[in-house]
């Protein structure tokens, strides 16, 4: 078996994508599954932050490409799940460091190694760390916001993976995409002062695998380094476990696209 | 108007607009994308020329690459306004 390799893309920045790796990854080893997680932002380490374990990085993505680490070494083993790993960005300013072939050698050695998805959180932009962190890609997780230069953004990023993947240029199988929509403010959708998901869905002619709702409780994780996912209170944990399940093929339907109707208290402290 | 209306007055939803907005913008680039580089380029340079003659926007302006059984044809469309001439022809 090789692993399925999952490329988390959006085009702009700031919209969910490390957010939505950490917890993607994490409800995949939840559900069984043997998973990495790399950080493909080189000179941006953020994902080991949002994971709890920026410090027990000892090695990086870029020290196994230029052979100076085993990927065993530079692999963490997360805290709480055994059958997850973090690979960490280096911290370099070189925006060279990764190349195709070394990015390749890596994949191919965590597939060997028995790994059931590698999950692949991109930079923002279209240039080299992008194109790197879907070039291999089996499928796709365009993170978007009801907002529209990142709805314009994700289109042109569906374009990328439809044309500039290895499965593209191998007349391959096209990379599977699913559309995420984050921070979705359902309060502000019923107002007329945001896209909803029917807008979203219709202006770039694909279904959403999942919504994700704006959260308090996604800055508290991630001041704790804990993902979101892991958050049995949170709403936006709730839905990450939606869409994993989806992804793995199960079909759920969409939760908190409505105001919540809140209670005095909630209105009064908010929550 | 008074201050009062101003603080009734509700601002307009936007999401409609962003909606539309989007809608075009989203159909003119994928009807350009995997095209080549030149063409946004060749779009302001044609706006130049035919200001020379007529007023119209950039939006006036579209272009397609249409892929027509194995050959790639540029499609080149302009909307004219009703026939009224510059009013400082070219010079
Ligand atoms: N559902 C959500 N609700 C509230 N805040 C969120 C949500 N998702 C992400 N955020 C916040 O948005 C910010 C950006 O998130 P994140 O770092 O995951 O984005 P990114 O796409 O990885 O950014 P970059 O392009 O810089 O890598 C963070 O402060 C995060 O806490
Ligand atoms: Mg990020």
């Amino acid at each position: 078996m090789t692993a399925e390799i999952i490329v988390v893309t959006s085009g702009k920045g700031g919209v969910g994508k490390t957010t939505t790796s950490a917890s993607l990854a994490t409800g995949l080893a939840m559900a069984g599954k043997k998973v990495a997680v790399i950080d493909f932002d080189v000179g941006l380490r953020n994902l080991d932050l949002i994971m709890g374990c920026e410090r027990r990085v000892v090695y990086d993505f870029v020290n196994v490409v230029h052979g100076e680490a085993t990927l065993k070494q530079a692999l963490i083993k997360d805290k709480r799940h055994d059958n997850l790993f973090v690979l960490a960005a280096s911290q370099t300013r070189d925006k060279d460091a990764l190349t195709q072939e070394g990015v390749e050698k890596v994949l191919d050695g965590l597939s060997e190694d028995g790994f059931d998805y590698i999950v692949c959180d991109s930079p923002a932009g279209i240039e080299k760390g992008a194109h790197l962190a879907m070039y291999f890609a089996d499928m796709a997780v365009v993170v978007v916001n009801p907002e529209v230069s990142s709805v314009r953004d994700s289109d042109r990023i569906l374009g990328l993976l439809a044309s500039k993947t290895r499965r593209a240029e191998r007349g391959e199988p096209a990379v599977r995409q699913h559309l995420l929509l984050t921070r979705y403010n359902p309060a502000r959708v019923a107002n007329g002062d945001m896209l909803s998901v029917k807008d979203v869905e219709e202006i770039l002619g694909i279904s959403v695998v999942g919504v994700i709702p704006e959260s308090e409780q996604v800055l508290a994780a991630s001041n704790s380094g804990v993902p979101v996912i892991l958050d049995e209170a949170s709403n936006a944990g709730h839905a990450y476990h939606d869409t994993v399940a989806r992804i793995l093929g199960e079909e759920r339907a969409l939760r908190f696209l409505e105001v919540p109707k809140k209670g005095f208290l909630q209105r009064v402290f908010g929550g | 108007m008074g201050i009062l209306d101003f603080l009734k007055r509700k601002p307009e939803p936007t999401a409609g607009l962003a909606k539309e907005r989007l809608r075009i913008i989203v159909a003119q680039e994928r009807s350009t994308r995997g095209a080549p580089d030149y063409l946004p380029l060749l779009r302001n340079e044609l706006l130049e020329v035919i200001k020379k003659y007529v007023h119209v926007d950039l939006d006036a302006i579209n272009i397609n690459v249409e892929h027509d059984s194995g050959h790639e044809v540029l499609e080149l469309s302009v909307a004219l306004p009703d026939g009224k001439p510059a009013s400082n022809p070219a010079t």
